[in-house]
């Protein structure tokens, strides 16, 4: 298996004219050129994907602070740690919340904005890259806008300004977690960043509906509206709409850059990314537990991941 | 939507996406212009807070236009001590170039090994290689960072770039890509003499420009905007990319409103370049990462 073999074999064989393919000395040389092409990716992946996976699993049953390779074995007492510190669980009720806000309501703009966006006839393109826009900002960038312009808690902020000409006192939106006015920042922010990326998808979907289907229902009597958008419209972006909201629900577990630039020195609205990075990287450097909150972290997005599909039923999108 | 005339012949409905009275017209512009409008209300303040004097920002009266754009604050920004900017600025271009480069050669080739040779136990590595999709990478960085410290890779760009480029999902994609490229041009090449590796770069590379073009955009834009990585990995100030810098400004001490935000207009900027020249490629590439149904 000569690096040689690629040249001296392809030649003759494909000289042949055999309207098969070369077999012959190909097989050799064919998994010689698989590994040619796969292994950079494949070590790469191995060493850092695969062995940090399982480092994790392992630092998980031992006590490791301020240490990579720990002695001391403590089997599932990191798990146990973190399901009774109410910090880390409350971080999952926060992701919840932080979920059920945001999932239907990305889902119901980006829809919404495709809709329209799709049944324009001038300047299509100028309103997709304007909704398109804000995915070239960072979740940084926007948490830098939101918290020290737009949802400023003093007298100049936008929303307090515009509050003011009706009267309205300032309101601290970040600085105080009663009421949670940082959730309407939070929540904003995200719908600002993230709608035109999916609007997009469903852009694609849209234009992938056969017209005659429409024009199938108007000679049935579907009222245009309404009436098509039920019908037609829905199921047919079933399929997008169920990995819109796969991708959406992910993305709300993975939520870490504007939480921790929003409300970095608060102990509210703290996601389990921000709450897992306090434990591994912050003070108390405990590997162990924070090996453990991860690993809790990957199998409950992987359930709710699972639960989604098997609710919304995977795969049974393409029922056309 | 007032256009729901009574019932005309069924004939002459089929057009529906002509359809629409003057008024259903004017109002789906209206509403969308409103919503353009709504979106574009961050940029505005950027722009706005940018070019302001931080007197003028933080004044009692509302400003919509800075009475004189401040473009020195441009200098500004580049002559401040407190956050080398500049610095920050050069290691997240060449960062994010690494990375897209990387990503490209690595995850291509691995997508067309997957796609196109034959090899019995292809499938076996390719289910391996759609595990990784499963774990959530933001989940990994404390094992992750564990590993790359242990390489001494911390502050480094190796650090920043390397663990970053086996991304599961874009070899995903290229293999998609591939299973969908003509077998002919390829076979066409291999009568021609050429090897898998020859036909790869001759032929398949050339024509899969545009693919290539959308995977880079994406790719470019995720490594400019990466922020857990990057601040786990950048302890050192000299290891900062732009979004730890801007992050830095936020929980400073000192507050200098124009700075901050001429440095967060200055971090969009190239993205926001990327995005309009860019358009055809990264719609086109986003509509595919859809996984579409």
């Amino acid at each position: 298996m000569s690096t040689t073999t690629t040249r001296g074999v392809a030649h003759p064989a494909s000289a042949k004219a055999s309207p098969a393919r070369p077999r012959r000395g190909l097989r050799g040389s064919s998994t010689f050129n698989f590994w040619l092409f796969t292994s950079p990716f494949l070590i790469g992946l191995t060493v850092f994907v695969y062995v940090p996976i399982g480092w994790s699993l392992w630092l998980s049953f031992f006590e490791a602070r301020f240490t990579v390779t720990p002695s001391k074995f403590v089997g599932f007492d990191n798990y146990w740690q973190m399901l009774q510190d109410s910090k880390f669980t409350g971080s999952l009720v926060t992701f919840t919340v932080f979920a059920v806000f945001i999932v239907p309501a990305t889902w119901a703009l980006s829809l919404g904005l495709a809709l329209l966006v799709n049944r324009l006839r001038f300047m299509k393109a100028f309103f997709r890259s304007v909704f398109f826009l804000p995915t070239a900002c960072s979740y940084v960038a926007a948490a830098l806008i939101w918290k020290m312009s737009m949802f400023s808690g003093v007298r100049f902020g936008l929303m307090n300004t515009i509050l003011g000409w009706f009267g309205v006192e300032n309101i601290a939106w970040l600085a105080n977690p009663d009421p949670p006015w940082y959730w309407l920042v939070i929540v904003t922010l995200r719908l600002w960043l993230q709608a035109g990326f999916y609007m997009i998808l469903f852009l694609a979907a849209l234009q992938n509906i056969p017209p005659e289907l429409y024009e199938a229902a108007a000679i049935d009597g579907a009222k245009p509206g309404w009436q098509t958008f039920r019908y037609i419209t829905l199921p047919q972006l079933r399929a997008t709409s169920t990995a819109v909201i796969l991708l959406l629900v992910i993305a709300a577990y993975q939520a870490f850059d504007e939480f921790f630039n929003l409300l970095a020195k608060t102990t509210w609205g703290r996601p389990p990314l921000v709450e897992l990075y306090y434990t591994a990287l912050g003070e108390s450097q405990d590997y162990g537990e924070g090996s453990a909150g991860a690993v809790i972290l990957t199998l409950l997005i992987l359930i709710v991941t699972l639960a989604q599909g098997k609710f919304l039923g995977f795969g049974r999108g393409d029922d056309k | 939507m007032t256009a729901t005339v009574p019932p005309v012949t069924p004939v002459d409905k089929p057009r529906r996406v002509k359809r629409g009275s003057v008024i259903g017209n004017t109002g789906l512009y209206v509403s969308i212009g409103v919503a353009a409008l709504l979106f574009l209300v961050p940029f505005y303040l950027i722009a706005r807070n940018a070019l302001s004097t931080d007197p003028e920002i933080t004044g009692e009266n509302w400003k919509f236009f800075p009475t004189n754009p401040q473009w020195s604050n441009l200098t500004e920004l580049f002559h401040d001590t407190t956050v080398d900017f500049g610095r920050s600025l050069l290691n997240s271009a060449v960062v994010a170039v690494l990375i897209t480069v990387g990503t490209l050669l690595v995850c291509s080739l691995a997508g067309y090994g997957l796609a196109r040779i034959p090899y019995k136990h292809a499938n076996k590595i390719f289910y391996m290689v759609l595990g990784t999709l499963m774990v959530p990478p933001a989940v990994t960085f404390v094992p992750s960072f564990v590993l790359v410290s242990s390489l001494g890779w911390v502050d480094s760009y190796r650090g920043l770039v390397i663990p970053v480029l086996f991304s599961g999902f874009a070899c995903f994609l290229f293999r998609q890509y591939f299973l969908g490229f003509p077998k002919e041009l390829e076979e066409a090449a291999r009568v021609d003499g050429l090897g898998y590796w020859g036909a790869y770069w001759r032929i398949v590379v050339p024509n899969s420009l545009n693919f290539f073009a959308a995977i880079a955009t994406i790719t470019f834009i995720s490594g400019w905007n990466a922020f857990l990585w990057p601040l786990v990995i950048g302890q050192d100030p000299s290891a900062w990319t732009v979004q730890i810098a801007l992050s830095s400004y936020m929980t400073n001490q000192t507050v200098n409103y124009h700075l901050i935000f001429m440095a967060t207009a200055i971090s969009i900027l190239p993205l926001v370049f990327v995005f309009l020249f860019l358009q055809r490629w990264l719609v086109q590439g986003v509509a595919q990462t859809g996984i579409k149904g």
